[in-house]
This record gives structure tokens, sequence and C-alpha cells, in this order.
């Protein structure tokens, strides 16, 4: 059983036919080849699928690509401007936040979502948001550093 | 996961035919977040997902006589951060901010928690300490359930096939009252808790002497849990260590957990008397706070 939907991925709008069992998540990888996004866990536990569902985060792994018809879904590949890097990458870039990068789609998607919301947030703003954003390599200093320091540099 | 038929009604009456159509076989989604993951490891296979996301009208929270009401589609996030919720029951945002990661009570929602009836779910307990009554439709029109008489065991409810959960009603608390949600969590800030309690205390005038409280366990049982006996020890009391003491040795005789990868059965049962100690504590100095407060 298939169903036509229509969703508008980091500002472009696309029909595509799914499967109903169809995950967000692999319509955004295999029908749309954003691979950006990635499966860590597939329970919605570890964040490396986190893409915003109309400007929230969600885990995209255990939402169903029909609930996402007729709305607008961010992922990574859609914060770069012009193949210049958004505030949060260039700065996980200068400040070392990732290692192997499994997490790390995920993790810059929550960040802009925590500078949209918070757009200057206390250390503890920072952890309570990141927390659902597992990581293995960084030990997490460097990924609040790089948070920091990308909400600094938007305030100057 | 299987394949399945997705349907989207409208209106109640329409998701109520659909239902009534497939029986057993369909399943009502609303975020998704418990279901889908049920699916995709196999332990639920529908051969229907009835969608509420078109169904107009059931994603108002409102002030009542006397209580809020919250629609089924109330998402956590949206219950957590609502003034209106935060203002009169400040508990129970702080219960639904305690709720996994933002991410999922993005999705999640009050509806759905609630007719999911997983004994670890937060919401549940504090909904039953305060008192809340389940809105239900099905066929044969509308009623209203105490919590505690909808959450029947383990991942079981009341609904029948062809009813759906509309709302929940949460009556406000008196003059001179406390109430807290605390959950004890050894692992990670975004897990299941190993025993989570909710107490409310309302004190008499004197600001001293206990008038009513409640208690309610979630993951110490198949359902949460409401801790009777404890309550009835506290009535017309001060609070004292020999009076939480005393508490606490009843609430280990009403809890009956299960021994999971949270932590053993016995443990659990330990760990419900401490909790309970601590939240009451706290629910007794808010109560007292209201009562200064007032005067």
């Amino acid at each position: 059983m298939t169903r036509l939907i229509r969703l508008t991925v980091n500002g472009r709008p696309h029909e595509v036919e799914v499967p109903t069992y169809r995950t967000l998540l692999d319509c955004l990888r295999y029908d749309l080849g954003l691979t950006g996004s990635k499966e860590g866990c597939g329970v919605g536990v570890c964040g490396a699928c986190t893409v915003l569902l109309d400007g929230k985060m969600i885990s995209s792994c255990i939402a169903l690509a029909v609930f996402a018809d007729g709305r607008e879904i961010t992922t990574v590949e859609g914060l770069a401007e012009d193949e210049r890097l958004h505030p949060v990458q260039q700065a996980f870039v200068d400040f070392g936040g990732f290692q192997c990068g499994i997490c790390t789609a995920g993790q810059i998607v929550a960040a802009k979502a925590l500078l949209d919301a918070i757009p200057n947030p206390s250390d503890t703003d920072i952890r309570e948001w990141m927390l659902g954003n597992l990581c293995r390599c960084t030990g997490y200093y460097k990924i609040i550093e790089s948070i920091r320091a990308a909400a600094e540099r938007s305030h100057t | 996961m299987n394949a399945f038929d997705y349907r989207m009604p409208r209106t109640l009456d329409e998701a109520l035919a659909i239902l009534r159509e497939y029986g057993e076989e369909a399943r009502v989604i609303a975020g998704g977040t418990a279901l889908v993951t049920m699916m995709r490891q196999r332990l639920v296979r529908p051969s229907c997902l009835v969608s509420l996301r078109q169904v107009q009208g059931l994603d108002r929270i409102e002030a009542t006589n006397g209580a809020l009401r919250l629609g089924a589609l109330v998402t956590h996030r949206e219950a957590e951060t609502s003034p209106l919720i935060r203002e009169r029951l400040p508990v129970l945002s702080e219960t639904f901010r305690r709720v996994a990661t933002i991410r999922i009570r993005h999705m999640a929602t009050i509806g759905g928690a609630l007719a999911h009836a997983d004994p670890n779910q937060d919401p549940p307990v504090t909904l039953m300490a305060l008192g809340a009554r389940v809105e239900i439709r099905g066929a044969g029109g509308q009623r209203e359930l105490p919590l505690r008489e909808f959450l029947r065991d383990y991942y079981e409810t009341a609904l029948e096939p062809a009813e759906l959960v509309t709302g929940v009603t949460v009556p406000l608390l008196p003059a001179a009252s406390g109430a807290v949600f605390i959950k004890f969590l050894p692992r990670t800030a975004d897990d299941y808790a190993t025993v989570a309690v909710a107490a409310t205390i309302t004190l008499e005038p004197d600001g001293e002497r206990c008038r009513e409280a409640r208690i309610a366990l979630g993951s110490v049982g198949v359902t949460p849990l409401r801790g009777r006996a404890a309550e009835g020890l506290l009535s017309g009391e001060r609070l004292s260590e020999n009076l939480l003491h005393a508490v606490g040795e009843a609430v280990k005789g009403e809890v009956d957990p299960l021994s999971d990868h949270r932590g053993s059965a016995a443990y659990k049962r330990e760990m419900a008397a401490v909790m309970v100690g601590q939240a009451l504590t706290q629910a007794w100095e808010a109560a007292q706070r209201s009562v200064r407060g007032a005067r």
C-alpha cells in the first residue's frame, strides 16, 4: 500500500509515492537522496536522525513519511547557504565538535533548533536541550563549546 | 514494518467508523512515537492505521470549572510549555518536562500516551495523583472514566476496539496545597524512571497539619498506582521523621514492582519508600509556602 505525499524539504517541494510503512528518515535518505541524517538506534533515542518538522526537532526514524505530508522538513543539507556553512556548522569545525561524525548531522540540526528557540542559551539550556543527542567520541564538552561559540558569534 | 492501510479521517465519527470496520486489526495513531517504535520491533502488526492528524478540535488546552481540560492531540511539549498549565498546575508542566527528550515531546500526544498504557510513563503518575478523568468516544457516545479505572493492566486499558481517547480533565488543587513529581533516574536523564512519585499535600488552615495527601507511583507495578494506605497515615498529622518512616513502610507494602534492567523488584520497593519520603517533604514545603503566600 502506497500513498502520494507532498512535502517541502529544505525549501524545495517534493512529491513522493511512498509505502505507508516508510519512515521519514528512509524517505529522506532513499527517496530523496539526502543521506546527511543518519540512522543510529532506530527507536528515537540517540538523535542521529534529528530533523526539523515545521521548525520543531523530531526523531525521523520513528516518524512515518505519511505523517510529514503537507509539511516542511529541514535537514542538515538545508543549513548552509551558497556553500557558506551555517554558523553552527562552522563552530563545530572550529571547536572540534565532532570526531567520527555519525551523530554530527543530528547534533547540528538540534543545535540550530536550540539557537532558534533560545538565541543566548546558558550552559544548562544547552545541556538540557542536547541531552537527547548521544555522542560516543567527544565527551560532549567540545559540542557544548561549539554551540556556545555559535551563539556568541551570532551576537557580534 | 508490515504493510498497512493508512487512513486520515477528518472527523471523529469517520475515525470511529473505520475502527469499527477493521476491529482489532486497526490502531489509532497520533504522534506515533510509541506505536511506530513497537511496529518497527514487530511487537504489533496492525493492518490499518487511523491517523487523527486531520481531526479538528482535539488539540486544545482549556480551563473549565475548577479543572483543566487537555485535548487528546495536545503534545507533551505543548503541555510542558502551556502558560495556562504552568500557572494553574505547575506540577503538570514539570512532569511533562521530564518525559524523554524534546524530540519525543514534540511528537508524543497526551491521548496517545494514555492509550499506550506503559506503566513506566511519567504523566499518568501525576495525572493519577491529581484525580484526572479520561474522556472516551465510541459508537455509543461519550463516557468518562477516572484514570485509575482506565488503566487496567500492563499496556492494557478500558478502551474497547472501536473507542478512542478524546481528552483528559484534571481537577485543580485546593488552596493551601503543594504538589511535586520526582523520578529516580540512575542511568540517563531521558530514561524511564526506576521509580517515579507524584505527591500532593493539602494543609489545614493552620499551615501545619495535613488535611489530605495523595500519592501516586510509577514503574512499580503493571499500572501506575495510588498509595492509599500510605495516604491514610498522613491525614491530620504534622510532618516528622517518624511519620515519613511509617509512610515509607506502608508504601513498600503497596507497590508490586517487576525486576528489569532499571532495578530489581526488591531495590525498586526500597527506593519507592525513599522517593515517597522526598516527594512528601517537597510537597509539604510547597503547601506551607502556599499558606504563607495567602496570608
